[in-house]
């Protein structure tokens, strides 16, 4: 190593919107979506890719930000769960369920269960209720309200078959 | 929980990707999907001086299935294989397996090349690519060789590849004859390491009766395990051959170790259990092919 680390730019489109910060190599895509990005919406809970909590979508599919080095995805699509939402600020459809079903107690692994549940509706749009739990597996919640955001994904996918049904 | 620091490199090409390893052998570390390298260096396990990012090796994100193999490249992720319907027609078992690695997040990343290169014992694609008697591709700035999976696993977490090689694909060979393969395991939840994990590969022959039957484990040792029970079973008819027998047969030769998850004791049932009934599943599979 040298005495100075060498820097990179990184520039991602996250939630739509073109982003760019310069960062070492070993900066962790997490710590750049909250330190760099400043969009502290991504939590941050084992920082070894076991409970989930970091999970965003990079090119669509949900990932580990805490296992991936920002400059590996440099020009990827991300989305986190500030990009979940609806429209002019109402909540998205996983928002609304986790809502309606009190899918959530301290809310700290929530982000990371918004994003997984997303992608997986958008491949599954209508789960049974094994298959809810297998989706958000390898999501941990230490509050351990799983039977509620088990009822939030089947929720969601209601509201999300109510909308496209408008 | 950050990684220490590290000279970062980002080849575009495989020939870029063999010649940075060579000049920096044997301090360098491959980076593909990250998902078992990243957790060691956010844990300061491990601290490589240079990290080496295949990650843009695109010539390197194919899975090939032809009518005897299925070849996957190294930067194919397990989500890519497990989708691949070409590769699911000549070879089930893949995708088969590849829904009990980890939870769909983690196979998004995670390569299979990449298991396969970590040789965790508990991985189950190190224990598929033995069964079905494998070989993997390496390749350095001079040459290029391909060893089979047997000589490729030389103990826990490690392999017979140097510094300056990268593995660029791992080939399944799709198992001769009128075959079937099935692969089984527990865990305490879906998704984790398994407890005791076993994929089997039974051979009938033209009057259904059994001509090979053979069984492969994980988290049953410190490198995966291949048994031969067809002693147990050979000519019985598929459908009454005595299946717990050969169950018997391949628990009584394994030796797995207790540790925090599971007593030696309970991994040996388990291995019994699921190696009969994974057995008897292949069977029927392969009872059930066009002759």
């Amino acid at each position: 190593m040298s005495a100075v680390e060498e820097l990179f730019e990184v520039t991602l489109v996250v939630n739509g919107v073109p982003r760019s910060a310069t960062v070492p190599a070993r900066r962790l895509l997490s710590d750049f979506l909250r330190h760099d990005l400043e969009l502290t919406g991504t939590h941050v809970g084992c920082e070894h890719g076991v409970c989930g909590a970091c999970t965003v979508l990079v090119d669509g599919r949900p990932i580990r930000s805490c296992l991936q080095f920002a400059v590996t995805v440099d020009g990827a699509e991300v989305t986190t769960v500030e990009g979940c939402g609806g429209a002019d600020g109402e909540l998205g459809p996983v928002q609304q369920a986790f809502r309606d079903c009190h899918g959530l107690q301290c809310g700290f692994c929530t982000p990371g269960f918004v994003t997984t549940i997303t992608a997986y509706l958008e491949e599954h749009p209508a789960p049974s209720d094994d298959e809810a739990r297998e989706a958000i597996a390898g999501n941990l919640c230490r509050c351990t309200g799983y039977q509620n955001i088990v009822a939030s994904v089947l929720r969601a996918a209601e509201l999300r078959a109510e909308e496209a049904g408008r | 929980m950050k990684p220490a620091g590290f000279t970062y490199h980002r080849p575009v090409t495989v020939d870029d990707a063999v010649a940075v390893l060579a000049e920096v052998s044997p301090a360098g570390k491959v980076l593909a999907g990250g998902q078992s390298l990243v957790p060691l260096l956010n844990m300061r396990l491990a601290a490589p001086e240079h990290l080496v990012d295949i990650n843009r090796l695109s010539e390197l994100a194919y899975v090939r299935a032809g009518g005897d193999a299925v070849t996957v490249g190294a930067l194919a992720r397990h989500a890519d294989v497990e989708r691949d319907d070409a590769a699911y027609a000549v070879l089930p078992l893949l995708r088969d397996t590849l829904r009990h690695v980890a939870h769909p997040t983690i196979r998004n990343r995670g390569t299979t090349v990449g298991s396969i290169a970590h040789a965790d014992p508990a991985g189950e694609l190190t224990a598929v690519l033995a069964l079905l008697g494998g070989t993997v591709t390496l390749r350095s700035a001079a040459a290029e060789r391909t060893v089979t999976a047997a000589d490729f696993f030389t103990g826990p977490m490690s392999t017979c590849a140097d510094a300056g090689e990268l593995v660029t694909s791992v080939t399944f060979p799709v198992p001769e004859g009128r075959t079937g393969a099935v692969w089984t395991e527990v865990a305490r939840r879906h998704g984790d390491y398994a407890v005791c994990g076993t994929g089997t590969v039974v051979t009938l022959d033209d009057d259904l009766r059994v001509a090979g039957a053979r069984a492969a484990f994980v988290s049953m040792g410190p490198e995966p395990v291949v048994l031969d029970v067809t002693d147990a079973v050979a000519g019985a008819t598929h459908d009454t051959a005595d299946w717990a027998a050969a169950g018997r047969l391949a628990a009584g030769r394994l030796d797995p170790e207790d540790d925090i998850h599971a007593t030696a004791d309970y991994r040996t049932h388990l291995a019994e259990v699921l190696t009969t009934r994974a057995l008897r599943d292949a069977a029927r599979r392969a009872a059930e092919v066009a002759p």
